[in-house]
């Protein structure tokens, strides 16, 4: 493949091309959320801003930023710490019980990657209200841990299925019980499959805009995907402001994609390999 | 799972993990996830406005559901996205894949640019180009042009494919980077042979390239299919279904139904037929790349 002697056009064009696609609109966003309000309407779009001014991340700072962003933690926080712990305790389960019981459960719990969640958002909303949580966070956490767990189970069972039989063995032997094994043995060595486990889960809660939609309502419990949207409708006529809510919700991400690339790519492509 | 059963069966003294273990998970999968879907179908014979208790309908609200005329639109919309959406993303997808898998150094540095749309929420994507594409303030503006003027969110004959282009933009990288995952496994030793035949690039990628990434393709396929088929997100802050229903899909139907016009029993039955079509979709698409899919990719190696 690499020695090719005439090089591929068309795929050269096509990259090229798909690299101005890609950059444009993200270049579009960061010189519009740099410019004052009013050069807004008079500059060219994708010119450098004449006045940079950090004013519409003021505002935006101003209008309850840090609360949205504060819940979409604790959001994503709670739901992926869950989704871990549940499904690494069900991996350990499925993989070394030999029961046909762990079979079926596996089965069952696989099934569930079929289920597209936005089908399921009535019930969801009906079963939200009549146990009380409509309008909180836990509204949010509960639904993300119930579809985040068998792409997880599938993932992290792989893995465990991999650590060698005669660790467990050893263990057994030196009287360890199943709950010693659970934290001492296969957490620590399932950490690579946790960790691109969790970083896709947090991606998709915190990017996760359905549930917040229909489960949430009042300001207090605004999530950042939910805030982008409102802010829309409160700046209307402010676009420089909106497009910096859009910079300042995707920062943390970016800092996460800068930092640790590869395991961010796994994660991503984790529920899609096969 | 076969080696792991054997081991246990030869030590045989302990059956292992307790089945406590899997009951959190189970607890939350089956409140959240499995009875919902079981209540879609209950609530599809229900009349429920979202506030009073539901209450028995039968067949009305699906006779109401298959006669509706926006719901048949919807349909025939989903049909046409799913459809125009496919033929858009997967020759580009396919395209950049085999081209990010070369090994030249610029090459990895465009990759990285590539993922950056992966970041992005769906609500974040759809106020910039909402923006991006107003007919006043945006690149119309910045090229000075009539052509890139156009109301492209507002006029209904041109919504549902600047959609399509935005849903590319979010998706193609995750397929491009699938494809480029499947180049790199082709044995370097098919494109020698072929080189040392004399076949041309173009052979070489209808006659090696495209038959040894059939696995891929299937799995890319899957994935768009299904995927365009229950999108919502994007394309609800993108245009909201409008202008005049142009990009109304089912999923936005299912929702307008439900939490925009208070009718659950139809807005169920949208959603029962999402899934029905979803779940056929996957299970054809399944059957198509056969049972014993990783050992015949190497066939004739």
């Amino acid at each position: 493949m690499k020695e090719q002697k005439r090089p591929n056009v068309l795929g050269g064009l096509a990259g090229w091309l798909w690299l101005l696609v890609v950059i444009v609109p993200i270049y579009y966003i960061v010189v519009t959320s740099l410019r004052p309000q009013q050069d807004y309407y008079d500059e060219n779009p994708l010119s450098l801003p004449g006045n940079p001014t950090l004013d519409a991340y003021q505002i935006v700072l101003e209008n309850e930023f840090v609360r949205y962003l504060t819940n979409s933690v604790l959001v994503t926080v709670g739901a992926v710490a869950v989704i871990l712990a549940v499904s690494l305790m069900a991996s350990y389960y499925v993989v070394r019980s030999a029961t046909r019981l762990a079979k079926r459960t596996l089965e069952l719990i696989l099934l569930g990657i079929a289920i597209p969640l936005q089908a399921t958002i009535i019930p969801v909303y009906y079963l939200i209200v009549q146990i009380g949580l409509y309008d909180t966070l836990w509204a949010l956490i509960l639904p993300s841990i119930a579809f985040g767990v068998p792409i997880s189970v599938l993932i992290i069972s792989n893995f465990v299925r991999d650590i060698p039989g005669e660790l467990f063995e050893s263990m057994r032997v030196d009287g360890a019980g199943e709950w010693r094994i659970l934290p001492t043995l296969v957490l620590p060595l399932s950490r690579p499959a946790l960790m691109t486990v969790g970083i896709y889960q947090a991606l998709q809660v915190w990017n996760g805009f359905l549930f917040p939609l229909v489960l949430t309502q009042s300001s207090g419990v605004r999530v950042l995907p939910l805030s982008l949207w409102s802010y829309q409708g409160e700046f209307s006529t402010n676009v420089p402001a909106v497009l910096a809510a859009v910079t300042l919700s995707v920062l943390p991400i970016l800092a996460a994609y800068v930092i640790g690339r590869r395991q961010l790519v796994s994660g991503l492509t984790a529920g899609f390999g096969k | 799972m076969a080696r792991a059963t054997q081991r246990s069966e030869v030590s045989g003294r302990t059956a292992g993990p307790p089945f406590v273990m899997a009951v959190p998970a189970l607890v939350f999968f089956a409140v959240f996830a499995l009875v919902p879907l079981g209540g879609v179908v209950v609530l599809s014979f229900m009349e429920w406005d979202g506030l009073a208790s539901p209450q028995w309908a039968g067949l009305a609200k699906w006779e109401q559901t298959l006669a509706d005329p926006v719901t048949r639109r919807a349909m025939w919309l989903t049909f046409v996205f799913t459809t125009v959406s496919y033929l858009f993303q997967a020759p580009v997808a396919l395209l950049l894949g085999v081209f990010m898998a070369g090994s030249q150094r610029y090459r990895a540095l465009l990759s990285v640019l590539y993922f950056l749309p992966l970041i992005f929420s769906a609500a974040a994507v759809g106020i910039t180009f909402q923006s991006l594409l107003d007919p006043n303030f945006g690149l119309s503006r910045a090229f000075n042009s009539d052509l890139l003027g156009q109301n492209w969110l507002g006029n209904p004959d041109l919504a549902l494919f600047v959609v399509v282009f935005v849903v590319a933009w979010c998706f193609v990288p995750l397929h491009s980077l699938l494809y480029q995952a499947g180049v790199r496994q082709i044995p370097a030793a098919l494109y020698e042979a072929a080189t040392l035949d004399g076949a041309g690039r173009l052979a070489q990628f209808a006659h090696i390239t495209l038959p040894q990434l059939r696995y891929t393709i299937i799995t890319s396929s899957t994935l768009m299919l299904v995927g365009s088929l229950t999108y919502f997100d994007l394309i609800f802050v993108l245009t909201g279904g409008g202008p005049g229903g142009a990009t109304r899909i089912l999923p936005l139907d299912m929702y307008l139904n439900g939490f925009r016009s208070y009718d659950m029993g139809q807005a169920s039955a949208v959603a029962v037929i999402l899934v029905v079509v979803g779940l056929a979709l996957g299970l054809m698409l399944n059957r198509l790349s056969g049972a014993s899919k990783m050992e015949s990719q190497q066939e004739g190696l």
